[in-house]
């Protein structure tokens, strides 16, 4: 008796307890179910994480000045200047685990259109800051060096500014802002970034030249950095051996004795991206224990009622082998019956996870991925519980013995 | 395997079973000698606990002696294993139960087809021999029906048709007739008769003597052991002539 004639014979059993049959499969539906959409959802979680590092920037390094201290009362970081213009170019020149590191410094101000003002966060830099940041324009072009060198009146706005201040779809490069009474010619757009995972909106932000900050907003080139300094390894990798390369480094230029504090700190991105993910991936094993449990329930619901089924029908497994069966053909039709079950069910289920779970994403937002490779594993793991739950009650069917059997009311 | 009338298509030597229950040995059979011709149609009669049950079960390679030699055409099957006994079955030996045993819910065809399955034979060829079967029995235009769109004597003759369609040597009816009224039970014997004819060795255990009487041979077990064992002349068996069959 080969595969498909064995394979018609469970399909045509199953298919006479259709209710009985299709209860059984349940527990593994959900199961699976369970899985696909928990896949699903969970690549899709992972993909937006993913997503919102990337708009962060990767690799990023960010270096804030120390905390003043006076009557008592201590200050929050970058409230005492500490980090120099100096410290900037020898992490810049000494560190080969750095490749880019670029002076953040700036405030709010009113930006000012010809018919519309809008106040966001100016802020003074150079060009490696969207290197390290990962961030190009979408219009125009980006602030040059040589923007830097000469201190230009060149400004790049963000999109929310844009569509504050000129409207959506406008291309502004080329017009005039005024910041401070200072008029800016807008010579780039930044790209659309999105939010910031904690809700913050990238795009609300207009960059200068550092020198044109310096020289025109605040007024002096001091020694001092009023702001941060953001750092872009070479790798992901190379991040912790830049954070702890920068400490030495600092604390050599500050002079900072051995048993004294940091005079500044150092903030990696990548750990709280980390950490994201990982609160993720926990969220995601949880949810698959619990597919795992639904699947060994299914499976025990599917053994369950291939033992009724067995003793059901011990008149036939007896008529059967005196007409010739041999053990393992009864072994074999019990076997396929609960792999039917099983597959079955599997495959109901990814069809239904796949369903809800593309419901969900689109209503978080997300886009769902799914890669084949988990459909398969599905389906397989689905025909696995079959066998193993269903080896027992045909083990026990092929064992029985003729007579007894046939002579069973 | 060529079988000339000096190799009997039975031939069973001192065998004896014992069964095991609980504390109790049960002698079901205390050393049975017996050999059966090709061709013979043999009643094995006995009250209930005679052990025909158990004689007849061994000679349908569903039990295996406890003591003693069973040889069918010649071999000796009384050691094989499980797969080679349900070879022997599935090949040489048609069963017909009293209470017929056919699948529900399935067809009288698929019925019939079913020893084939299991002799793996391709579907056509299934088909076609099945259909045979069931024509030879008289059931040509029944092979869509189902066990419960047919009366008891059909289904039994569909059960028949199952036991032959093998073409096998060996028949065995265990009480083919019990769930029958006497004028189907007579009709069943005739179409017993008719393969006996046909060369098939027919092999019934009855308790009913008036059924014995349709045999060219009537073997009385008791207690384990034959009593009596005689050749006779075999009453032919007429059925009635048509009148439309009352469901048993």
């Amino acid at each position: 008796m080969n595969f498909l004639e064995t394979f018609l014979v469970a399909a045509r059993a199953l298919l006479r307890n259709k209710t009985r049959s299709f209860l059984t499969t349940l527990g593994i539906i959900i199961g699976v179910g369970a899985v696909i959409a928990m896949f699903a959802m969970g690549e899709g979680s992972q993909a937006s994480v993913q997503e919102a590092i990337a708009s962060m920037g990767t690799n990023i390094l960010i270096v804030l000045s120390g905390s003043s201290q006076g009557g008592g009362a201590r200050g929050g970081f970058g409230s005492l200047p500490t980090l120099t213009w100096e410290d900037l170019k020898a992490i810049q020149t000494e560190i080969p685990s750095v490749r880019y590191a670029a002076p953040s410094v700036g405030g709010n101000a009113q930006i000012l259109s010809e018919d519309q003002n809008w106040s966001t966060r100016i802020t003074g830099t150079t060009p490696d800051y969207f290197l390290i940041r990962n961030w190009p324009t979408s219009l125009g072009t980006q602030i040059s060096q040589t923007d830097v060198d000469l201190g230009s009146k060149v400004i790049v706005l963000g999109q929310t500014v844009v569509d504050k201040l000129f409207g959506a779809n406008a291309n502004p490069v080329g017009q005039n802002v005024r910041v401070n009474n200072i008029p800016f010619t807008i010579i780039g757009v930044a790209a659309k970034k999105g939010q910031s995972p904690v809700g913050q909106d990238y795009d609300d932000t207009a960059f200068i030249p550092v020198t044109t900050f310096e020289a025109k907003i605040r007024k002096g080139l001091g020694k001092f950095i009023n702001g941060i300094i953001f750092v872009g390894a070479v790798s992901s990798a190379a991040t912790p051996q830049a954070e702890r390369q920068i400490t030495e480094l600092l604390r050599d230029r500050h002079h900072t004795a051995v048993a004294t504090e940091d005079d500044f700190n150092i903030r990696n991105l990548s750990e709280i991206a980390n950490a994201q993910e990982q609160a993720a991936a926990t969220g995601a094993n949880l949810l698959l224990g619990i597919a795992l449990v639904s699947l060994i329930v299914g499976g025990i619901g599917i053994m369950n009622i291939m033992l009724v089924s067995v003793t059901e029908r011990t008149r036939e497994i007896g008529v059967r082998m005196a007409i010739g069966a041999r053990p393992k053909d009864i072994l074999a039709q019990f076997l396929i019956e609960a792999l039917t079950l099983s597959t079955v069910g599997g495959i109901i289920g990814i069809a239904v996870g796949l369903l809800g779970g593309q419901r969900l994403t689109s209503q978080w937002g997300w886009h769902m991925t799914i890669q084949p490779l988990v459909i398969f594993v599905a389906v397989v793991f689905s025909a696995a519980v079959g066998i193993v739950f269903g080896l027992y009650p045909a083990r026990k069917a092929s064992l029985l013995d003729p007579i007894d059997a046939l002579r069973y009311e | 395997m060529g079988l000339n009338g000096s190799t009997p298509l039975i031939q069973i030597d001192g065998v004896a079973k014992v069964y095991q229950m609980g504390d109790v040995e049960v002698r079901a059979l205390r050393g049975v000698t017996l050999k059966v011709q090709q061709g013979e149609f043999v009643a094995i009669m006995g009250a209930s606990g005679s052990g025909k049950s158990t004689l007849m079960n061994i000679i349908g390679c569903l039990d295996r002696p406890t003591k003693g030699r069973y040889l069918l055409e010649g071999h000796e099957v009384s050691n094989l294993s499980r797969d080679e006994l349900a070879r022997i079955r599935n090949r040489t030996i048609g069963f017909v139960f009293q209470s017929f045993n056919l699948l529900s819910r399935t067809t009288a065809l698929e019925n019939v087809e079913l020893p084939l399955v299991y002799a793996g034979l391709s579907r056509r060829e299934r088909h076609k021999r099945a259909a045979e079967a069931l024509e030879r029995v008289g059931l040509g235009d029944r092979i869509e029906h189902h066990p419960n769109q047919l009366s008891g004597g059909q289904q039994q003759r569909v059960a028949i048709a199952r036991a032959l369609v093998s073409q096998p040597k060996l028949i065995l009816g265990d009480e083919p007739t019990g769930n029958l009224d006497s004028r189907t039970s007579v009709e069943v014997m005739s179409l017993l008769q008719d393969l006996g004819r046909s060369g098939i060795t027919v092999l019934l255990v009855t308790h009913e003597a008036d059924i014995a009487r349709y045999a060219s041979r009537a073997i009385t077990v008791k207690d384990g052991l034959v009593l009596v064992d005689r050749r006779q002349d075999p009453l032919p068996a007429v059925p009635l002539p048509a009148q439309e069959e009352a469901t048993a």
